[in-house]
């Protein structure tokens, strides 16, 4: 287990012995059974649970931490994703669902509602993209009308990750009829609110232990009260979600990509061909090499991103370059791991096959790294001048 | 360059046809349930192209390797695991025109012929030996007219399916590679017993198994050619089924790029098909540019073997296996990339390429071991 620089609050130390002791006695032993099946398990949502890391996000009186609450959110990221990436999913998205109601609900609804996720253990999924509206946020078709003390929301949402498990959901919707990302704005609505729907169930690549679904919402009815933030402000909301969550997807991948690394230093060390262990043949040490390499830049990336959060300084730039680089390193290594591993690594009795399939996913979602591409450009552009 | 003569477009056209309605159509499917494509089998040898390298003294259409390879492409456009069929089948018949006696051609090749449905394979893999062959354990003794085989062989494409196959064992094991020999093994013959099928990430339509040998007995006229030619005779069909690995992942490669240049057309982003802007312009030039340098080295790699370069020719099938793959690895990565979301779900064929393109960089040889049989050649060491 590795420590990084920025862990020098000890609090942070004994969170992540905590999540690695958990997540290799208790959560790889499911792991391949989780993939084979695509289903969520509900003993593994317990276990997060117990640990507090699916309240990591909330207010300390939730669950909450008092401080570093980005950098705890890699951590356990990191450590699950290392033996069985959709279990970090699920703290992810717990973390970017709630991110909208901790940051913009107010009134007396608001305690009522951290409480029914931190004490009732209750899961918040965040319903953004639809079928139309992916890379381009400001596509988004689902309308929220005012209707007296009311909003009435009416959409497609897909994609949405617990969907199906959820309880609490935080979705962006078009409140106003000019189009762009200044119409749109965040709700919050409950599981049991009459018009909402959940869909099928995809069928994925990879990360197939996360409930992924349709949500329908059809005349979905809401009191004003359960705007989240402002009207209109719903795309900086979700902008500034961002910099929490793309430190923490980098996180997933960096596991995935130490999980790939572990495997391969591990088969390369016991195989033996041609007279040695596969370790010694040079060509195989190039490619533990290079892949350690990616695996500690990306780290450096990921933890600077999550402490500029943490110390509420812009961290827009550095969040995405995590997200991106350590995201097209896991793919690589990923894929590397399983050429390492040859026939076995193609075989589902080992578990590079599944990490290489849930890599993938790493460089779409959360914004795809083309579009990370694009905004670390405008920032450094926009620092220099150009507004793009 | 790779000029086709009439009769050779004919047969593309029918193989395009072949795949577009009968194979295209199932591919999922046969994906997802781990089936085996039997309608693929069906339909190959009612136009005489299962076994298409088939000599015509034994009764095959004996098309050219380019041909082949391009007959490859076509089918893995739209289903890699339909295409590897193919590649086993052409891989177990390989050795007994090479090495076989007059006899042996006649008593096996034959049976390959026409419209026959007969499958074969190519047992060489071991638990212990995949890159490193001579690590192989199996043995075969002489016990009067037969031999008596001890082993076990993994990974076996057509394995549990094949009617008959090439099996590699040690008659000799002081001897190291010229120790080894070939032996035709037929389904019916005592002490063969059949492990599990593999459960993989990918190519899950074609049917790998383990296959066990129990005191197993082979007629000693089963042997191919003479003791001690095994290692030499695997190598020249080794140095062939590359070529056939490289034009499977060509098409792997350019089927994905297909379905993402199409994709990108339609998808509507920010108020323009996303093919409008130019990150998805610069994938996909790069994904076209590896697919035809690919595609070209791979053509060249067939065409030596036709001109009878053997030397040649390995080295160019080397080169155009791991070329070929790793284009088919990058290619499919970024059409999965494209399609986004929609690229990681099951209901689009891109992530089930991405899976399969990742055999093409393992089997026949890892792109490691062909980047040193290409290397050393060109260094003559």
């Amino acid at each position: 287990m590795d420590h990084t620089i920025t862990e020098t609050s000890q609090e942070l130390g004994i969170l992540r012995e905590a999540v690695h002791r958990a997540a290799k006695e208790k959560v790889a032993p499911l792991a391949s059974s989780i993939d084979e099946l695509g289903e969520f398990n509900r003993d593994v949502e317990a276990l997060c649970w117990d640990l507090g890391l699916l309240t990591l996000a909330l207010p300390a009186e939730f669950g909450g931490m008092e401080r570093n609450t980005g950098t705890a959110l890699c951590i356990a990221v990191e450590e699950l994703a290392r033996f069985c990436a959709s279990s970090a999913l699920l703290l992810i998205i717990q973390a970017v669902g709630s991110y909208p109601i901790v940051h913009g609900l107010t009134g007396k609804i608001r305690d009522r509602i951290l409480a029914r996720i931190g004490e009732e253990r209750q899961l918040v999924a965040y319903l953004v993209t639809e079928p139309a509206g992916g890379s381009d946020v400001a596509g988004i078709k689902t309308t929220a009308i005012r209707d007296g003390d009311e909003y009435v929301l009416n959409g497609t949402k897909c994609f949405a990750t617990n969907g199906g498990v959820a309880s609490i959901y935080s979705v962006l919707a078009r409140t106003s009829k000019e189009g762009g990302h200044m119409g749109l704005s965040f709700f919050l609505v409950e599981r049991e609110r009459t018009g909402l729907k959940v869909g099928r169930k995809e069928n994925k690549l990879g990360q197939r232990g996360s409930n992924t679904t349709e949500v329908f919402l059809d005349d979905v009815r809401v009191p004003a009260a359960h705007l989240l933030g402002e009207e209109g402000k719903g795309f900086l909301l979700a902008m500034k979600d961002f910099d929490m969550s793309r430190p923490a997807v980098g996180a997933q991948a960096l596991g995935i990509a130490e999980g790939a690394l572990d495997a391969m230093v591990k088969y390369s060390t016991e195989r033996r061909t041609f007279g040695k262990f596969l370790a010694e043949h040079q060509m195989i040490q190039a490619i533990i090499a290079d892949s350690a390499t990616l695996i500690e830049a990306g780290r450096g990336l990921i933890y600077r991103a999550a402490s500029l959060y943490d110390e509420g300084k812009p961290n827009t730039k550095i969040a995405s370059m995590a997200k991106c680089f350590t995201s097209d390193a896991a793919m690589k290594i990923a894929t590397d791991a399983v050429q390492v591993l040859g026939g076995y690594g193609y075989m589902k009795d080992f578990n590079v096959e599944r990490m290489f399939r849930d890599a993938k996913l790493t460089q779409i979602f959360e914004g795809a790294n083309q579009i990370q591409r694009i905004v670390i450009a405008r920032e450094i552009l926009k620092d220099a001048g150009l507004s793009i | 360059m790779f000029k086709l003569d009439d009769e050779q477009k004919m047969i593309i056209d029918t193989v395009q046809r072949i795949a577009a309605k009968e194979i295209a159509p199932r591919a999922a499917e046969l994906d997802e349930t781990a089936g085996f494509p039997h309608h693929a089998i069906e339909v190959f040898a009612q136009n005489g192209l299962l076994t298409p390298l088939l000599p015509n003294e034994f009764g095959g259409v004996q098309l050219s390797f380019l041909v082949f390879s391009i007959v490859l492409e076509e089918i893995a456009k739209v289903c890699a695991s339909s295409a590897l069929v193919l590649i086993a089948q052409a891989d177990g018949m390989l050795p007994i025109l090479h090495g076989g006696t007059e006899d042996l051609k006649r008593r096996y090749l034959e049976r390959l012929a026409d419209d026959s449905t007969q499958l074969t394979a190519i047992a060489a893999t071991e638990p212990s030996a995949g890159s490193d062959i001579l690590s192989m354990r199996t043995k075969a003794v002489r016990k009067a007219d037969k031999y008596i085989i001890n082993g076990q062989k993994c990974f076996i494409t057509n394995g549990s399916v094949a009617d008959f196959f090439v099996l590699y064992a040690y008659t000799d094991p002081s001897k190291g590679a010229r120790g080894i020999s070939a032996f035709v093994v037929e389904k019916s013959f005592p002490g063969l017993v059949y492990g599990k099928n593999e459960n993989k990430m990918g190519m899950r339509g074609s049917i790998n198994s383990e296959l066990f040998f129990e005191d197993m007995e082979v007629p000693a006229e089963n042997l191919v050619g003479v003791e001690g030619q095994g290692f030499a005779n695997l190598m020249k069909t080794l140095s062939m089924s590359r070529l056939f690995c490289a034009s499977q992942a060509v098409g792997i490669a350019d089927g994905a790029l297909n379905h993402a240049t199409k994709y990108a057309s339609e998808r509507t982003q920010f108020s323009k098909p996303i093919a409008a802007l130019s990150p998805i312009q610069f994938m996909v030039a790069d994904m076209a540019a590896g697919v035809e340098s690919a595609r070209l080295l791979t053509r060249k790699a067939a065409s030596l073997f036709d001109e009878g370069e053997e030397k040649r020719a390995g080295v160019f099938a080397a080169m155009a296996k791991f070329t070929a793959s790793d284009t088919a690895m990058r290619v499919t990565t970024d059409a999965v990339q494209i399609m986004g979301g929609y690229g990681y779900m099951k209901d689009y064929p891109v992530e089930r390429m991405m899976r399969d393109a990742k055999l093409t960089q393992i089997y026949t040889g890892t792109n490691q071991i062909m980047r040193l049989v290409a290397g050393r050649s060109l260094l003559s060491i």
